[in-house]
């Protein structure tokens, strides 16, 4: 048995961690267990890459099968991580066309949870660019699925949360880039509705992200800066500057667990105040930024996720349907700055229409906020969760560890025809996860 | 005409075998994969072409089999610019203490099959004039200790045939690298308890090989702390040592 987490330490769970090294080990794991769910890197925030009783470890899937360098297609082990990708891949012209915060997160993760990044407004998520997947289901075959071959699997696959069965491996399309380079353009909004209002006006551009200052009050409630990019052109860059830059290992990493109190209002507030006004100072202008500190911010520093100290951190990150998101979100905003242990990381972002059954995303804005595992803040983010319900949204399962059934059922009207799929596939019940025993699974007696 | 220089890597399905495969293969290197069984090596030659389009081939080795050894390098498609010896077995040291089988077996994984096989490499090297050749032993070679001396003894072993291998081949142009990766996350540590800060992931392996042949490094301690905890470990005096249970 092994204590483990997600990357938000919160829960720490009990389980028999396996490490297969071939799919027949895959297939004899989902056979023996009698709840367990494949684990990637382990970077979803909550509960969701741990099993009832065994966990899948799938790290040990990191071989390439096959790249077309003339259509970008790609086959690999779902083990693969994107970092690992955008190392090999990169220097030959071709990214990803969807990546989330984190670059440390495997192939199969980012099916299993569609991830989203900063282009999902017009580009959509992960799983628009995953042409198959190759699946061993609870039922013990292996079945290739795509939207030709066993579509409704597919669809439930994408986003399903591993649910469907052990992702083994998948065909996926890169895109074709001339550079490792971002032409980023930063934007100030000193209020909450200009900060909606310039996302809104960056439709257009490829990447657009918001980051909020939450311990802004009053008329600065909501003040944020706002981060548009796109793919820098081979001729826009500098003469002497490598057309790839090299992401680098994380120099700095958080070495031990830092007392709880570190993040207070006061560091935090400072934090803030600072960030703002150097980001302001830049706002107007285009530069070019590396494609490793645009995307992925917090990979510079190493396990980054211990500042929170021990007892681990909660994200909670929603989605409100476009219709009435101001007033929303405005509130919710309100009552985060009035607690006072505010959210370190405070990110807004236009999402587009999902992709798969049961994917996170749904037209709108998403707002995503952390917090310390500690004190109230169940209650508080309960009550945060009955304002997303009544206007229609729901939570992010890859960031969940805590929300009720009912946030859940209420958020994801696709719950039954979901279910029905997984009783098809798995009629023993093999494939479950803490997340799925949390919020749908049948109660056992 | 394929310009593009070979490493040829024994022990090729290996966890280490696969990181290094890969830091040569990433670096514009053709490689030749040998392993017992070729099936097992088919997946890792396709993604090595797949991520760095170069190419890769595997063959049948067997480091128990030395009588197969001349018919191996003499089927090998090209004679490798570098071969790498993987190869090893932990095994147990309890078993291996009455069962003197399990014993032969370890001695003859880590010191007499990847002695032999590298000296034939360095004997061709040497009639060609160039050529790397590198050696995977292990700290567990710098002394013998209670609770692995049998692995450590062959590794001993084969540290020593490298080291003299490396003053001989040096006048002809042939380097030899000795590699002592410490603890490394693999299979065949899987479930061993292993201290934090004196471990590393294969990857870093295979970069530190790759490194030590480029600028013709003769030992390598893949992790700098290994060398200053051996350094203590071979000047304890004989009295104290044998009273240390590790």
């Amino acid at each position: 048995m092994a204590l483990i987490s997600g990357w938000g330490r919160f829960p720490v769970v009990d389980t028999d961690l396996l490490t297969p090294r071939s799919f027949g080990a895959v297939g004899d794991a989902i056979a023996a267990t009698s709840g367990g769910v494949a684990r990637g890197n382990g970077r979803a925030y909550g509960d969701a890459g741990i099993g009832v009783s065994q966990t899948i470890g799938m790290t040990a899937f990191d071989r390439v099968r096959s790249f077309d360098p003339a259509t970008g297609r790609l086959r690999l082990e779902a083990g693969v991580l994107l970092s690992d990708l955008i190392d090999t891949f990169g220097p030959r012209g071709f990214l990803p066309y969807v990546v989330p915060g984190t670059r440390f997160v495997s192939v199969g993760g980012a099916i299993a949870a569609d991830v989203h990044g900063k282009n999902h407004h017009c580009e959509g998520g992960f799983g628009r660019y995953v042409d198959s997947i190759l699946l061993r289901t609870g039922a013990g075959e292996t079945i290739e699925v795509s939207r030709e071959e066993n579509p409704d699997v597919f669809l439930a696959t994408i986003g399903g949360m591993g649910l469907t069965g052990v992702i083994l491996e998948a065909t996926l399309r890169l895109r074709p880039v001339e550079t490792g380079w971002i032409r980023e353009r930063v934007i100030s909004a000193s209020d909450l509705q200009a900060a909606m209002r310039a996302l809104d006006a960056g439709d257009s551009a490829t990447y657009s992200v918001a980051w909020i200052d939450c311990v802004a009050t009053g008329n600065d409630l909501g003040r944020s800066l706002i981060y548009l990019g796109e793919h820098a052109r081979a001729n826009e860059i500098p003469r002497g500057a490598e057309a790839f830059p090299r992401g680098h290992d994380p120099k700095l990493s958080v070495p031990i667990d830092l007392p709880s109190m570190t993040l207070n209002r006061y560091s935090v507030r400072a934090f803030n105040e600072l960030y703002y006004r150097m980001g302001a100072r830049r706002a107007g202008g285009s530069h070019l930024v590396s494609i490793f500190p645009y995307f992925f911010p917090l990979d510079g520093v190493g396990a980054w996720n211990r500042i929170y100290g021990r007892r681990g951190f909660l994200q909670h990150q929603c989605v409100i349907p476009q219709d009435g998101a101001l007033s929303v979100l405005g509130d919710i905003l309100d009552r985060v700055s009035k607690r006072g242990d505010a959210s370190f990381l405070a990110v807004l972002k236009k999402l587009g229409q999902g992709d798969g059954l049961m994917s996170f995303p749904m037209p709108g804005y998403t707002l995503a906020l952390d917090f310390p595992a500690t004190g109230n803040i169940m209650n508080f983010l309960d009550e945060i969760d009955r304002l997303v319900v009544a206007a229609g949204g729901r939570l992010y399962l890859a960031k969940d560890a805590r929300q009720s059934r009912s946030t859940f059922e209420a958020g994801y009207p696709a719950l039954q025809r979901f279910k029905e799929i997984r009783a098809s596939l798995d009629p023993l019940k093999k494939i479950r996860s803490k997340l799925s025993q949390r919020l749908f699974d049948e109660v056992q007696p | 005409m394929n310009t593009r220089k070979i490493v040829l890597v024994l022990g090729g399905s290996s966890d280490i075998g696969r990181a290094t495969a890969r830091s040569f293969a990433k670096a514009g290197w053709d490689v030749q994969l040998a392993g017992r069984e070729t099936a097992a090596l088919e997946p890792d030659a396709a993604d090595l072409h797949a991520r760095y389009n170069i190419n890769a081939s595997t063959h049948r080795f067997d480091v128990l089999d030395t009588t197969s050894f001349n018919g191996f390098v003499a089927g090998l498609p090209a004679l490798p610019d570098v071969v790498i010896s993987i190869v090893g077995l932990l095994g147990a040291q309890e078993t291996a203490q009455s069962d003197l089988d399990h014993a032969t077996t370890i001695m003859r994984s880590n010191y007499e099959g990847p002695a032999l096989i590298l000296g034939l490499f360095a004997e061709k090297f040497l009639a060609r004039g160039n050529g790397s050749i590198v050696g995977v032993s292990s700290v567990a070679g710098d002394r013998g200790r209670a609770s692995n001396y049998v692995y450590g003894s062959a590794k001993a072993g084969f540290s020593a045939f490298l080291s003299g291998l490396r003053a001989r081949a040096s006048r002809g142009g042939v380097h030899v690298v000795t590699v002592k990766p410490g603890f490394v996350r693999t299979k065949m540590t899987e479930g061993m308890k292993l201290i934090g800060p004196l471990t590393v992931e294969a990857p870093v392996v295979g970069d530190a090989i790759f490194g030590a042949v480029e600028r013709r490094t003769d030992v390598v301690y893949v992790s700098g702390k290994w060398r200053l905890v051996m350094l203590i470990i071979k000047t304890l005096p004989e009295a104290v040592f044998k009273k240390l249970k590790f």
